[in-house]
């Protein structure tokens, strides 16, 4: 559900990163963060299947709520990183004028 | 237990490579008689930023995810495997297969990143070529 969840944030970011005005957002960021996540936890997934088998597939609800709940905070998480980089970047710069208003 | 150990660590490597081809390239682009050649090429240092912001990251959400699940804890030596010899082997032949796979893929993953970018930067400079003529 991990996997899944930031698999969707990753191909969610970078069809944003594609049709982007500028580079103002630096959405870049995003899309090689959550992509690289993704391959991770895939190959984390896949050594998974190899042991469990078929039994990968049918995982307690526990463990998938869990995994849920783990998947929106990993987004949440990279959103933040994101979020605090542009706004350290100021590529617009926003902060600057809010700063010096 | 502890595989993204291995991708920071070439994570570390790479960020190192990247500040390297950064200054390199920075000291030819102020030589005076620049050659032109293969301008429409993509830095180095930029494919290596790639690399690093990919390897960077999954570390980082890695990371989160094995605290959350109380395996990377906030005191010495810090990774809870490390406490029991049995969990310490354990966690170190997961490292050797797992974390070295996740290196691998990401890696090779940019290597075809990058040479599709290169197709595409090249065929580009060549229309362009083409319609200027």
């Amino acid at each position: 559900m991990t996997l899944l969840i930031t698999v969707f944030a990753a191909v969610f970011a970078t069809v944003k990163w594609y049709n982007r005005k500028d580079d103002s957002m630096k959405l870049g960021i995003l899309c090689f963060m959550f992509w690289g996540a993704s391959l991770m936890w895939l190959v984390d997934a896949l050594f998974e299947y190899w042991e469990l088998k078929a039994e990968y597939f049918s995982p307690a609800l526990e463990d998938m709520i869990n995994d849920t709940f783990l998947g929106l905070s990993v987004v949440a998480l990279g959103l933040v990183i994101w979020l605090v980089r542009l706004l350290i970047l100021d590529p617009k710069g926003t902060v600057r004028a809010a700063i010096q208003r | 237990m502890a595989c993204f150990l291995v991708s920071a660590a070439e994570a570390v490597v790479v960020t190192v490579m990247e500040k390297n081809a950064q200054k390199k390239e920075e000291s030819q682009v102020d030589l005076p008689e620049s050659t032109g050649l293969g301008e429409h090429v993509i830095p180095l240092s930029r494919k290596l930023k790639w690399l690093s912001n990919m390897l960077w990251g999954g570390v980082i959400l890695l990371a989160f995810e094995h605290i959350w699940h109380g395996e990377v804890v906030p005191w010495f030596p810090f990774l809870a495997a490390m406490s029991d010899p049995a969990d310490a082997a354990e966690m170190f032949y997961e490292m050797a297969t797992v974390g070295v796979c996740m290196a691998m893929l990401i890696t090779v993953v940019w290597f075809v990143m990058c040479r599709v970018v290169d197709s595409i930067a090249v065929r580009s400079a060549a229309e362009a070529e083409v319609a200027h003529r």
